[in-house]
């Protein structure tokens, strides 16, 4: 038996089964968290007809990070998630006053062009709603219409590292010209995922993305927008409260119109400031 | 006040919650009471019924323990309701290491029961006995009133007892430098003021708690540490 014998070695704390130990008990934090706001809403105020549904909103929305609107519904948090894109202006009766900054240039100015500015904010809607045409052809519309790719093969880049961006490519990559719609609930929304993030957007808004979807497919979602967070500034609505804690850095209160209580996600869900968030997020709303 | 939550199961899960810990809170504070006696009226019989009391309390603390994890588990508990609940789960670990010292206390009435005591020492004893028992008894009323004001004044008091203590160790010493017969005796009355005076501590624990759950902030400021007596060094004994 020589003296190397691995059997009679006493492992140490770096390399013995206590590596293992350490190396889980690492902070799970990913990537470092910004403080760059990167959209700035001021006085944001929306008239339906002669209803105000949202009133003097103020906020500063950090670039790469998850941002979770929360409040019980009709307190305007879906509301205000549309005046980030622009969304209001498909309905008639609306009327947005105040002003969004997205990197200091005012949205509602009369020179932004609305298409334009939804190609840089995208969203992502409650229901999966894929286009009736094929997973190529769902992730490869965006750039077509924009003009993004100067050929075929830059264009089947495209399409091939958004859906890796999604979390799609590895299931999907033997029937890319099969129909979107066959896909899982759960794929058909990482397949709009993939199509919001193929014209290359800034921001992502996601209209309560994952009530359609089963806790497995709820999961992988939160897993993608937590590395999306790396690259992206993300707004979600979210009537769950423990995804808003589970995904955002910071979490934003809503009721009857009023922003009433914006900060860190941690605080929001241990130490709210205001009684009506803590009535709210403890489930104590009459 | 708080308003009551939409789902009343939660609602009267957490109120059994808080029972369970005044239920416990009572039985410490008994506990500590009938200890107290019984090391100073050398009642060995009262001593055993306190030491047999001690089951109750760690019955409660697992029952605490339980009812907790479930919550979390079911609940999902937010704000001020996880902050009950941990502090519920705190409080009871305070309140069984309560009883454990107190239990201390009980077994060293009867381990000295048939010892002669001075009754300058006892008076010290008491003195320190119904201290700590004050400090449970307020910061258990601190509790119940979720009052963060009345925590902080026992957290604060804490140096009292402290002041007691150091008090009652010298005492103790200079009667084992008299007398080396004292020194059984005294050594037993020393571990039961040190008891008492570590009940203190916990109540100091259940105090911070306290604020936390009250006002979702730890306490900051500095506590005054008053228990010197690790420095202490008998002199020695002129000839």
């Amino acid at each position: 038996m020589s003296l190397e014998d691995p059997v009679n070695e006493v492992p140490t704390m770096e390399q013995g089964r206590f590596a293992n130990i350490a190396v889980t008990l690492h902070e799970p934090t990913a990537a470092p968290v910004s403080t760059d706001a990167k959209i700035k809403a001021h006085d944001v105020s929306v008239f339906y007809g002669e209803k105000q549904a949202l009133i003097d909103v103020g906020i500063d929305i950090r670039d790469k990070s998850v941002t979770a609107f929360i409040g019980p519904s009709g307190c305007g948090k879906s509301t205000f998630l549309r005046c980030l894109n622009r969304m209001n202006d498909f309905i008639p009766a609306a009327r947005v006053t105040g002003s969004v900054e997205i990197d200091g240039v005012n949205i509602y100015d009369p020179s932004i062009d609305p298409v334009q500015l939804r190609a840089r904010v995208g969203m992502v809607f409650q229901k999966p709603n894929p286009f009736p045409k094929s997973i190529y052809d769902n992730v490869a519309y965006g750039p077509r219409i924009h003009g993004l790719a100067k050929s075929k093969a830059d264009l089947d880049e495209i399409v091939i590292t958004s859906l890796e961006k999604a979390g799609l490519y590895k299931e999907v990559k033997d029937r890319l010209l099969e129909a979107g719609t066959g896909l899982s609930g759960g794929q058909q929304q990482r397949l709009c995922i993939a199509r919001a993030i193929a014209v290359n957007p800034e921001v992502i808004l996601m209209d309560e993305p994952c009530s359609a979807l089963d806790p497995i497919a709820t999961a992988r979602i939160e897993e993608l927008i937590d590395e999306l967070r790396q690259n992206f500034c993300i707004v979600i609505v979210t009537h769950s409260m423990q995804q808003a804690a589970r995904v955002s850095q910071r979490t934003a209160f809503f009721h009857l119109g009023i922003l009433v209580e914006e900060g860190e996600t941690s605080q929001i869900f241990t130490v709210p400031r205001e009684t009506r968030t803590q009535d709210y997020i403890t489930g104590r709303f009459g | 006040m708080v308003t009551e939550h939409i789902v009343s199961a939660f609602e009267d899960e957490l109120k059994a919650l808080d029972n369970r810990i005044a239920q416990m809170g009572g039985l410490a504070e008994q506990l500590l009471g009938r200890a107290i006696d019984s090391l100073e009226n050398r009642d060995p019989g009262l001593a055993e019924a306190t030491i047999r009391q001690d089951e109750q309390i760690d019955r409660l603390e697992r029952e605490v323990e339980d009812m907790a994890i479930s919550m979390i588990a079911r609940r999902q508990p937010m704000a001020v309701d996880l902050r009950q609940i941990m502090t519920a789960v705190r409080v009871a670990g305070d309140l069984e290491r309560i009883g454990d010292l107190g239990k201390n206390i009980a077994k060293r009435a009867m381990a000295i029961a048939a010892e002669n005591r001075p009754k300058q020492l006892m008076i010290g004893i008491r003195h320190i006995g119904n201290k700590s028992l004050e400090q449970l008894t307020d910061v258990l009323d601190a509790y119940s009133q979720r009052d963060a004001e009345k925590a902080l004044r026992v957290w604060r008091r804490d140096e009292e007892l402290d002041a007691i203590y150091n008090s009652v160790f010298r005492e103790l010493l200079t009667y084992m430098m008299e007398d080396p017969r004292n020194i059984g005796l005294c050594t037993h009355l020393l571990f039961g003021a040190k008891n008492l005076e570590r009940i203190g501590d916990h109540a100091t624990n259940i105090a911070e708690m306290i604020h936390f759950l009250v006002t979702g902030r730890p306490v900051t400021e500095q506590r005054p540490k008053g228990d010197t007596t690790s420095f202490v060094m008998p002199e020695k004994p002129t000839a």
